[in-house]
C-alpha cells in the first residue's frame, strides 16, 4: 500500500511540474504583457517595472527564478495588483471557494448516493422513475442554465434566497445547490448502474440462501462493488466542480478563487495564473490519488501496484 | 414423516414471449439423511426445482403456481419471508453450480463463512471466526487457519467449492441442496467434491438433494433419484432401479450418455434434438419430438400417466406411445424395452 501511495505521488509530482511548465510557456508566449496599460507609460519607467519583475531577463532564465519560487511557496506578487501578492489573494479566497465545493460534494454524494441505492433497490416503482426522471432532466441542464432558474424561483419569485453574495448560510444554498445537484444526478444515476449490477450477481443468491436480510445483502454484499462506478467518476467530479465553481461563483457573485482566475487571465496577470494553475492541478492530483486508494480499499482484486 | 414432502411443485416464468412452465407438477419426497438424486439434461427444470423450495426464483418473471413443499411439517411454500429466512442457511443451506461467481468478490472468506452463523445464532465473533477455520479444514482446505482471512479470487474453482460447501454446512442444516456443484468444476476435482459432500453428510447426518446431468453420478452417491424432463418428472426410483432397470426412453436415452460408460476417444454421445422448449404450451408427452421409440401417440394428447411399478418405483407411463394399452402390457413391454438396446438409430435413419 505504501509502495503505491508513493509512486502516485511521484507521479503526481511530475504531472505538476509539466502542469507548471507548459503552463508557464503558454502564458509567456501570449502576445503582451502584464504591464501594458491604457495609459502610455514612459519606456524607461516599463523598463523599470519589467525590471523589477524579472521580465529583463531572458523566458528561460525567468522560468527557473520562478520554478524555484514555486517550490519554495513564494508565489510572487501580482503583477496587476501591485499591492497584494498571489498567496495573499489565494489566503483570501479558497477557503470561500473551498467551502462551496465541499457544500456541493456532500450535496452531490449525499443526494445522488441514497437516491441510487433506493432506485436499484426498488426498481422499477416510482421510488426509481421519479428520481431517476429528476436526474435526467439534472444531466440535461447545464449550470450556467440551471442557476439563474433557481435564482428566479427560489431568489425573485419566491423572495426566500439571496441570489448573491456571500455572508452567510443562507447566502451558501443556492450557489450550493446549483453546483451540487448536476452532480448529484450523475451519482445517482452511476450508483443505480452499479448497485443493479451488484444486485443481479450469483453471491447475491447465495446470501438469500443463508437466510441474510434484505437490507443486509443491499448494505453488505452489494454497496461495496456497488459504489465503483460512483467513485470512478468522483474523480472527474471533483475537477467539474472546480471549474464548474467559476461559473457558479459569477452567477451568484461569490468572492471564491473562480473570479480571480477569469480575472488574472484577462488581465495578462501572470504570476496569479500561475499560482492559481499549480493550485487547482495539486488539488486535482491529490484528489485523484485519494480516489484511487478508495478504489484498491474497496475491491479487494485489485492489486496496489 | 418423510424431512422433505413436495407435491405437484409447479413454477413458470411469465415473460415477455409467453409462459415458461419450468417445473410443471413435480412431486418427490426425502427422508432424513438420505440422499434425492435429480437428473436430467440442462433446461429440464432441476434449478428451478430446487431455488422454488427456499423461493429464490426472481419473482417476477417467476412464480410458484401450485404445489405444496413440506419442510418438516410447514409448507415452504406459504411461509411468511421471515419465517422462510430462518429456515434458509439454518435447515436448508444450498450450493451453486458456479463456485467462481456464487462467492461474493469484495468480502472476505472468513465474513462469508460465519454470516449464517451470525444471522442465526448468538455467537460472538471469535468462536464464529474458530468455527469457520474448522470447517475449512474439514472440506479439506490446507492452512485453514491462514486463508480463511483471504478473498475468493485467490482460491481456485474446485477450492471454492469446497468454501461453498464449508460455508453451507456450518450451520449442521437437515438438508443441503446442492445444484450441479461440479459441473462447472475440472474432471479431476469432480470426484473429490463430490466425496466430501459425502463425507460431510456421513459426519452430520445431512440429508441431500443432488441434482446433475450426469446419471453416472447418481449412481454411486444417491439413495433416490429423480429423472426430470420438460419440467415433468419422467421417472422416479432408487439409484438401482433407475440405473440398472430403467423403464422410460428418457431414461434410458440418458444413460447412454453416461461419460464414464462411453468408450474413450469417440465423440460423446448426447440426445439428438434440441431440449424442450419450455415457453410451447405443455401437451401430451415432452420427450416426444426426440423420443426414438415408434411413435403412433398424438404428440398433442394426454400427458403420459405417472404408474407405480412398485418398491417406489415411478415412470410417466408411455407404454411406448401405445396409451390406450392396458398397464399389464405396457409394463411387459418396458421390460422388453431393457432387454433391447435403444434404438436411438431410429431417430437419425429418419
Ligand atoms: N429467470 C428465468 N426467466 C425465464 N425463464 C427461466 C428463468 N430461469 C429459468 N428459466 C427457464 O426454466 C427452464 C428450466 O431451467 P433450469 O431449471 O435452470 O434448468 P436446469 O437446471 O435443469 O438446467 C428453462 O427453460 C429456462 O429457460
Ligand atoms: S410417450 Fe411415446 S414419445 Fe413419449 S417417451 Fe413414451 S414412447 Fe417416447
Ligand atoms: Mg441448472
Amino acid at each position: 500500500m505504501l509502495k503505491f501511495v508513493i509512486a502516485r505521488l511521484l507521479q503526481g509530482i511530475l504531472v505538476l511540474l509539466a502542469i507548471y511548465a507548459v503552463t508557464f510557456f503558454l502564458v509567456a508566449a501570449t502576445p503582451g504583457s502584464p504591464f501594458s496599460t491604457e495609459r502610455a507609460i514612459a519606456p524607461e519607467i516599463l523598463a523599470q517595472i519589467e525590471a523589477f519583475y524579472g521580465y529583463d531577463k531572458p523566458t528561460s532564465e525567468r522560468f527557473f527564478t520562478s520554478l524555484t519560487n514555486v517550490l519554495q511557496g513564494e508565489f510572487g506578487p501580482s503583477a496587476v495588483y501591485a499591492n497584494r501578492t498571489v498567496t495573499q489573494i489565494i489566503a483570501e479566497s479558497f477557503p470561500v471557494s473551498l467551502l462551496l465545493g465541499s457544500l456541493a460534494l456532500l450535496v452531490a454524494l449525499g443526494i445522488g448516493i441514497p437516491a441510487g441505492i433506493l432506485a436499484a433497490v426498488k426498481r422499477n416503482t416510482w421510488l426509481d422513475y421519479i428520481p431517476m426522471s429528476v436526474s435526467m432532466a439534472g444531466i440535461c441542464l447545464p449550470t450556467f442554465v440551471m442557476g439563474p432558474l433557481l435564482a428566479l424561483l427560489f431568489g425573485l419569485i419566491l423572495n426566500w434566497l439571496p441570489v448573491g453574495g456571500w455572508f452567510g448560510p443562507e447566502f451558501w444554498i443556492l450557489p450550493t445547490a446549483t453546483l451540487g445537484l448536476y452532480y448529484a444526478a450523475y451519482f445517482a444515476r452511476l450508483t443505480r448502474g452499479g448497485m443493479l449490477e451488484m444486485l443481479n450477481q450469483d453471491f447475491v443468491r447465495t446470501a438469500r440462501a443463508k437466510g441474510v436480510p434484505e437490507t443486509t445483502i443491499v448494505l453488505k454484499h452489494c454497496l461495496k462493488g456497488g459504489l465503483i462506478p460512483a467513485i470512478t467518476f468522483l474523480g472527474p467530479a471533483l475537477a467539474g466542480i472546480i471549474s464548474g465553481s467559476f461559473v457558479v461563483e459569477t452567477i451568484f457573485q461569490v468572492p471564491g478563487l473562480g473570479q480571480w482566475f477569469v480575472r488574472a487571465a484577462l488581465n495578462r496577470d501572470d504570476f496569479l495564473v500561475l499560482g492559481l494553475t499549480v493550485l487547482f492541478a495539486t488539488l486535482i492530483v491529490i484528489m485523484n490519488l485519494l480516489v484511487d486508494i478508495a478504489q484498491v480499499a474497496l475491491n479487494p482484486r485489485l492489486k496496489y501496484d | 414423516m418423510p424431512l422433505l414432502d413436495v407435491n405437484d411443485l409447479t413454477t413458470h416464468f411469465h415473460t415477455r414471449d409467453g409462459v415458461v412452465r419450468a417445473v410443471d407438477g413435480v412431486s418427490f419426497h426425502l427422508d432424513r439423511g438420505e440422499t434425492l438424486g435429480i437428473v436430467g439434461e440442462s433446461g429440464s427444470g432441476k434449478s428451478v426445482t430446487c431455488y422454488s423450495l427456499l423461493r429464490l426464483i426472481p419473482e417476477p418473471p417467476g412464480r410458484i403456481e401450485r404445489g405444496t413443499a413440506m419442510f418438516d411439517g410447514q409448507d415452504l411454500l406459504q411461509m411468511s419471508p421471515a419465517e422462510l429466512r430462518r429456515i434458509r442457511g439454518r435447515r436448508i443451506s444450498m450450493i451453486f453450480q458456479d463456485p467462481m461467481t456464487s462467492l461474493n468478490p469484495f468480502l472476505r472468506i472468513s465474513t462469508q463463512l460465519i454470516e449464517a452463523l451470525q444471522t442465526h445464532q448468538d455467537i460472538s465473533n471469535k468462536d464464529a471466526l474458530k468455527k469457520a477455520t474448522a470447517a475449512l479444514e474439514e472440506v479439506g482446505i490446507p492452512e485453514a487457519s491462514k486463508r480463511v482471512t483471504g478473498y475468493p479470487h485467490e482460491f481456485s474453482g474446485g477450492m471454492r467449492q469446497r468454501v461453498m460447501i464449508a460455508m453451507a454446512l456450518i450451520t449442521e442444516p437437515d438438508l443441503l441442496i446442492a445444484d450441479e456443484p461440479t459441473t462447472a468444476l475440472d474432471v479431476t476435482v469432480q470426484a473429490q467434491i463430490l466425496d466430501i459432500i459425502k463425507q460431510r453428510q456421513n459426519d452430520l447426518g445431512t440429508a441431500v438433494i443432488l441434482v446433475t446431468h450426469d446419471l453416472g453420478v447418481v449412481a454411486g452417491t444417491c439413495d433416490r433419484v429423480l429423472v426430470m424432463y420438460g419440467g415433468q418428472e419422467m421417472e422416479s426410483g432408487t439409484a438401482e432401479q433407475i440405473f440398472y432397470a430403467p423403464r422410460h426412453p428418457y431414461t434410458r436415452a440418458l444413460q447412454k450418455t453416461i461419460p464414464s460408460l462411453q468408450t474413450k476417444g469417440q465423440e460423446l454421445y448426447t440426445i439428438p434434438g434440441l431440449p424442450p422448449d419450455a415457453s410451447k404450451p405443455a401437451t401430451g408427452c415432452a420427450f416426444f419430438p426426440r423420443c426414438p421409440y415408434p411413435k403412433n401417440r398424438d404428440p398433442m394428447g394426454e400427458r403420459p400417466d405417472l404408474v407405480d411399478l412398485g418398491e417406489g418405483h415411478c415412470w410417466a407411463a408411455c407404454g411406448y406411445c401405445d396409451s390406450s394399452a392396458p398397464i399389464e402390457s405396457v409394463l411387459a413391454k418396458a421390460d422388453e424395452a431393457i432387454v433391447d438396446p435403444l434404438p436411438v438409430e431410429v431417430e437419425t435413419a429418419r
